[in-house]
């Protein structure tokens, strides 16, 4: 087999070895149902509380604030219904941004059918969030704000701590999404006056299916899985025990870790920019050149088509990612592309590639030279790289 | 995701290129959906199609069918280009999957514009042949960075 460059890490991410194996356990050792009363249980209810604690630490947060569910996307949805439902009294107004994750926007647009009001914030070139439009956008019947912690596309920052503060001063809760971002920049949940805040194991190489939800000591926010009483009554269902402790395993590895490796990957990112931004004409960096996740890169190639380029590059062993239509299913490009203002044409030849830190220089290198070639050669196949090279005299 | 022919037709497309002073130029499809097919005919006095070459803005779908398509009108009439549908060029492709269909009518609808304006220049009516729809030809190209 061809070596793999896995350079997806948006995507997902490899459990990391001592995750699995501080996991594997519980599946046949310490299986007891957490909520049952014998000694056999006791063990993985002290690992669940242990993994929450290490969670909770990371955060700055107290440990009857973090939730488990099965994921972003179920905290996302969680973080927004329970609360509109649950302060709908006190008004149905939501402000949320246009470069969201689908986890929040198709929530939203489900609450507008259920009568509640939303308000979509436009980004800037960089995608950052106005503050200004933010607080113009701001009611007297807004209840809730929720922009995401770094974008999962072009790994913008958003400025979090700034958002927080609006959204107290005017006495309004505030949610992000930070699937991005937890265990890859340093979160505190007081500082940046976050209320809610949604995260997922299997971004910082953890394991998929569990997530959790940080609510606010106060916050009304009620069930949105209607079950048992696990995670103090707030969300039913039997706890994963074993994808808990791998979470709380991998939030351990990742705050450890987090300044050495993601100085490592900031090295490979911009190694990667840096080559591609020189060596490839017609090229756009999406993002902001500085307020960006570590580990990612997103270019857009004008001329070409970002499927044609991604299968091309998994010939060559390499995974990355684009906002093209045609890998989303749809005959629109990003969302967030589109938001940033690039015009469609250009939104269809984006390629996001997300580092981590086992990948070497070489192999950076090898994408790079990879990727010259490949869209030398689709530009040669191109239609507009053609009109555009006969208007220019090119041709 | 691909067939091995659509796969092979990608990584190997057939008659890329352009065609110096062509008897029939056409581009269908348009840049904000993500495909663009640009077909050029060679096409002799006995009416056939000598030679054929084409350039594609898309996925890989598109570039197969483009591939495809020119492969299925070369040496051929135009009469006999005109049953060259997209139908046929998805199964010799041996099919593709449901969300790209609409690349295989653009191979199609590429053959038939570049058809017209080869029946226009030369003031030929092709039986069955209609305007086509959609033209980009004129649409401003993005400025450079």
């Amino acid at each position: 087999m061809k070596e793999v460059i896995y350079l997806d890490n948006a995507a997902t991410t490899k459990t990391r070895p001592e995750v699995v194996e501080a996991m594997l356990p519980y599946f046949t050792e310490f299986y007891g149902n957490p909520s049952s009363v014998y000694e056999f249980s006791s063990q993985p209810k002290k690992a669940i509380a242990h993994a929450r604690e290490t969670i909770a630490k990371a955060l700055g947060a107290k440990t009857n604030e973090i939730y488990f569910t099965n994921g972003g996307t179920e905290s996302d949805n969680w973080a927004l219904v329970a609360t509109a439902e649950a302060y709908q009294n006190k008004g149905k107004h939501i402000i949320t941004s246009k470069i969201e994750h689908h986890a929040i926007l198709h929530t939203c647009e489900y609450l507008e059918k259920r009568g509640f009001e939303v308000t979509y914030l436009d980004v800037d070139e960089f995608g950052v969030v106005k503050l200004e439009e933010l607080k113009k956008a701001i009611r007297p019947d807004t209840i809730l704000i929720s922009i995401m912690f770094a974008n999962n596309e072009i790994g913008t920052l958003q400025p979090i701590k700034e958002i927080g503060e609006i959204a107290k001063e005017h006495g309004i809760l505030f949610h992000t999404d930070a699937v991005q971002a937890f265990g890859h920049v340093p979160i505190n949940v007081d500082e940046c006056h976050i209320d809610m805040l949604s995260s997922s194991a299997h971004k910082l190489n953890g394991p998929r299916g569990v997530g959790f939800l940080y609510i606010r000591t106060g916050v009304k926010s009620r069930s949105f899985i209607h079950g048992g009483a696990q995670e103090r009554k707030r969300r039913g269902g039997t706890e994963n025990t074993p994808g808990i402790v791998g979470f709380g395993k991998a939030v351990e590895i990742a705050v450890e870790t987090m300044e050495e490796r993601t100085a490592k990957e900031k090295a490979l990112r911009d190694h990667l920019i840096e080559r591609v931004m020189k060596e490839i004409p017609f090229t756009r960096l999406n993002g902001h050149p500085a307020k960006r996740l570590s580990n990612n890169a997103n270019f857009a190639f004008q001329f070409i088509e970002g499927e044609s380029l991604l299968i091309m590059l998994d010939m060559d062993g390499i995974c990355g990612s684009s906002g093209s239509a045609c890998t989303s299913g749809s005959l629109d490009p990003s969302h967030v592309l589109l938001a940033i203002g690039l015009p469609h044409e250009i939104a269809h030849g984006s390629l996001r590639l997300t580092v981590n830190d086992e990948i070497t220089m070489e192999q950076i290198d090898f994408t790079v030279d990879s990727m010259k070639r490949i869209v030398e050669r689709l530009r040669s196949m191109s239609p507009l790289y053609e009109d555009y090279m006969r208007k220019n005299g090119k041709h | 995701m691909y067939s091995e022919k659509v796969m092979d037709h990608f990584q190997n497309p057939r008659n890329v290129g352009e065609i110096e002073n062509a008897s029939g130029m056409g581009t269908v499809g348009n840049a904000k959906c993500g495909d663009i097919m640009r077909i050029y005919l060679d096409i002799d006095e006995n009416q056939i199609i000598r030679d054929v070459k084409f350039k594609t803005f898309g996925c890989g779908a598109a570039v197969a069918t483009s591939s495809m398509a020119t492969e299925m009108v070369k040496g051929k009439t135009v009469q006999e280009a005109m049953q060259v549908t997209n139908k046929a060029v998805m199964e010799a492709l041996d099919g593709l999957p449901p969300v790209k269909v609409h690349c295989s009518l653009l191979a199609e609808e590429a053959i038939h514009a570049a058809l017209w304006d080869y029946a226009e220049k030369h003031g030929i009516k092709i039986e069955g042949l209609e305007k086509p729809k959609s033209d980009i030809g004129e649409e401003e190209v993005e400025e450079e960075y």
